[in-house]
């Protein structure tokens, strides 16, 4: 009786909108890769990581107060008169952390595997895309407490457009709404923080997604899953019904469905990305300075410049690049070359393997340098500068975007090693 | 590659110093508070109140809250530690003019409440040991934490004060300038130098409390979410390794 219900029910529903149609075809019936490793947990928990941002920011904004003269004292009110406000804002703080570390993460993975190289360049630029808006909603989102890092940090980037030539004092002018940061500024950055700029992170997730499974997810091999239609054996295509948008056109390979196989398979890296999200909350909510700085501790004041301003520890590679470069202007378009240079990706790399499993020593090799230099420029965007610290700045500086260059270079004629017809695991 | 090699090593030996030279120049004691002595804490709010709440606000936390987390009935705390018109649910701020304060000082005396968060409970416990006589400054002391801080000695009733040793040295630019290398009690204060440490220990822990009302509160129930989250991971694991055994 209950179930005749329920059935019907959907048939009611599954009658108006393709219900049950989108559910096979992105998770119960949505081919996925049998061998994706520990590398592919990060794309869920960063899914996850937006939901928690997003769920602890609406109640943070429910007892927030976005004026230069309330600010403050309404975060200090949320971390003590609001019950459990302080866990709220402790989720909210580390989980931008969080996020930047599983997306870091998560690039990795592609950077690796080459998931970003043909037919998936789209897929990456919506994801380089979701990690530029990322940043600016993180950059946004530090000046709200109104401590004295927030203040100095956002005067030191925003300055850094004052760099442009002909329009750059405008354009700062424009960007703080003031001649100096204020209240005019908090009041934009709040606006841009909790609804525009949210806004558009969830709507090119939504895209980035629909990419993925329009053409499917690389993995750990690099080696497709579709293969031309009645070529596959019945064993490797195994015992899995999948949606026809997927099997109509192709045969699938060593393929199970993303539900329940890969459903279980994230709850359980959920639950282990918790425990480490949790200890940190509880146990360690200011990162050893890194995730809440201690200058922020004192609320925002303009005529106080703190000895020394660095930035929250995810933007320190770039920031690093920035000071490395005597010139201003020049410096300014390297910091902004850095990321741009990322978006290039996919064409940069002219290798037909994918996988860093079959690729050439050199691509290897490359590889390790680039991630080496990356988390050298981090250390030191961190740190004071003094001329010995500037002068491997700019060593990792060259390394970084050395990277790309010598990318281009050597894999137009890679040396790799034979694919695997089927995926090992 | 070898530049890069030669860079990356020196920075592995390197960088452990700046890290240290970041923390800044002067040595700090060890301040050992601990938060789950309400006697120190009382204790702490008590000295507070008494020597420091004139000038420096606690503006962002509540006498209610204090007098509750602390174990202080409403009544004591009313009679004993509000010396405003204040009642017990307002937020701690004094009755002192911020623009007559910066005229009197050179700077208005900060709000405290997140003190130990900004600079650290073992900053305040040395900070509160290093006053010493200089006659050169407005109120004749001076601090080797925090030089030419604007801040008389407020504690000296209780610890004397200390009189300072000079090494004199000369700069680079043959300039001659004089340090303070050591620091003598003239043991003119009420309290015996074990006591003053006590005190100014109390003070710290409450300043530490002030700066994090519930951090109690957030470890131990911190226990209880990461005991949940490991079972929750072990059958998450077993239930992902039944669903993978007919894959495998």
């Amino acid at each position: 009786m209950l179930k005749k219900l329920v059935l019907d029910g959907i048939d009611w529903v599954d009658a108006r909108i393709p219900m049950t149609e989108t559910w096979n075809k992105h998770l119960a019936q949505y081919p996925t890769p049998v061998n994706f490793n520990f590398w592919y947990f990060f794309g869920s928990l960063a899914m996850l990581v937006l939901v928690n941002q997003i769920l602890t920011g609406i109640w943070l904004t429910m007892h927030y107060n976005p004026s230069a003269e309330g600010a403050f004292a309404s975060i200090e009110y949320i971390m003590r008169d609001v019950p459990y406000g302080w866990l709220l804002r402790y989720m909210h703080s580390t989980g931008a952390s969080a996020f930047f570390v599983v997306i870091y993460l998560h690039m990795f993975r592609g950077l690796i595997y080459g998931s970003y190289q043909k037919p998936r360049e789209l897929i990456w630029i919506f994801g380089m895309l979701i990690f530029l808006v990322l940043m600016a909603e993180a950059f946004m989102g530090y000046l709200l407490p109104w401590g004295q890092m927030s203040f100095w940090g956002a005067q030191v980037i925003i300055s850094l457009f004052g760099a442009i030539p002909i329009i750059g004092d405008d354009l700062t002018l424009w960007i703080r709404g003031d001649y100096v940061i204020s209240g005019a500024t908090l009041n934009r950055f709040f606006a841009l923080h909790v609804v525009a700029l949210p806004l558009a992170l969830v709507g090119l997730v939504f895209l980035h997604i629909i990419a993925l499974h329009e053409v499917g997810s690389n993995n750990p091999d690099g080696v497709e899953i579709k293969q031309k239609k009645g070529t596959a054996s019945e064993e490797a295509k195994g015992k899995f019904t999948f949606h026809k948008q997927y099997s109509g056109k192709k045969d699938i390979i060593d393929a199970v469905p993303f539900h329940p196989y890969f459903t279980v398979k994230d709850i359980m890296g959920v639950a282990g990305f918790l425990i480490c999200f949790a200890a940190v909350i509880f146990f360690i909510p200011e990162g050893g300075g890194y995730f809440l700085e201690p200058p922020n501790f004192e609320a925002a004041n303009g005529l106080k410049t703190p000895d020394h301003i660095a930035p929250v520890w995810y933007y320190t590679p770039y920031y690093a690049i920035l000071r490395a470069i005597p010139d201003k202007l020049i410096g300014v378009v390297f910091f902004g070359g850095s990321i741009a240079i990322l978006f290039l990706l996919p064409w940069l790399d002219r290798c037909k393997v994918k996988s860093i499993r079959y690729r050439s020593w050199k691509h290897k090799l490359n590889i390790t340098q680039f991630i080496i230099c990356f988390i050298v420029l981090g250390v030191l965007g961190a740190l004071p500068a003094t001329p010995l610290l500037t002068t491997i700045a700019q060593v990792a500086s060259v390394g970084y975007f050395g990277f790309f260059i010598a990318l281009w270079v050597y894999s137009k004629n890679e040396k790799t090693k034979p694919l695997p017809t089927r995926l090992t695991h | 590659m070898k530049k890069l090699m030669i860079a990356l090593a020196a920075l592995c030996f390197t960088l452990p110093m700046f890290a240290f030279a970041a923390g800044g120049n002067v040595h700090l004691e060890k301040a050992n508070y601990d938060l789950s002595d309400k006697a120190s804490l009382q204790n702490g709010a008590k000295l507070f109140m008494n020597y420091c709440f004139a000038c420096h606000s606690t503006g962002h936390q509540r006498y209610q809250r204090v007098a509750t987390d602390l174990g202080i009935p409403d009544e004591l705390m009313r009679e004993n530690l509000i010396f405003t018109d204040s009642k017990i649910g307002d937020l701690m701020h004094n009755s002192m003019d911020k623009k007559e304060s910066a005229k009197w000082f050179g700077a208005a005396p900060p709000d405290l409440t997140l003190e130990a968060r900004l600079r650290g409970a073992d900053w305040i416990y040395t900070y509160l040991h290093s006053f010493y006589v200089d006659e050169s400054r407005p109120f004749g002391v001076n601090n080797t934490v925090f030089p030419d801080v604007g801040m008389p000695h407020v504690l000296e009733e209780l610890q004397g004060i200390s009189i300072p040793t000079y090494e004199i040295y000369t700069d680079a630019d043959g300039i001659e300038h004089k340090k303070v290398v050591a620091l003598t009690s003239d043991e003119s204060g009420e309290m015996s130098s074990d006591e003053y440490d006590q005190a100014v220990l109390d003070l710290v822990n409450f300043l530490v409390y002030a700066g994090e009302p519930n951090k109690l509160e957030r470890q131990s129930l911190g226990v209880w979410v990461l005991a949940f989250l490991f079972v929750l991971f072990i059958v998450s694991y077993l239930l992902k390794k039944e669903y993978w055994r007919d894959i495998h």
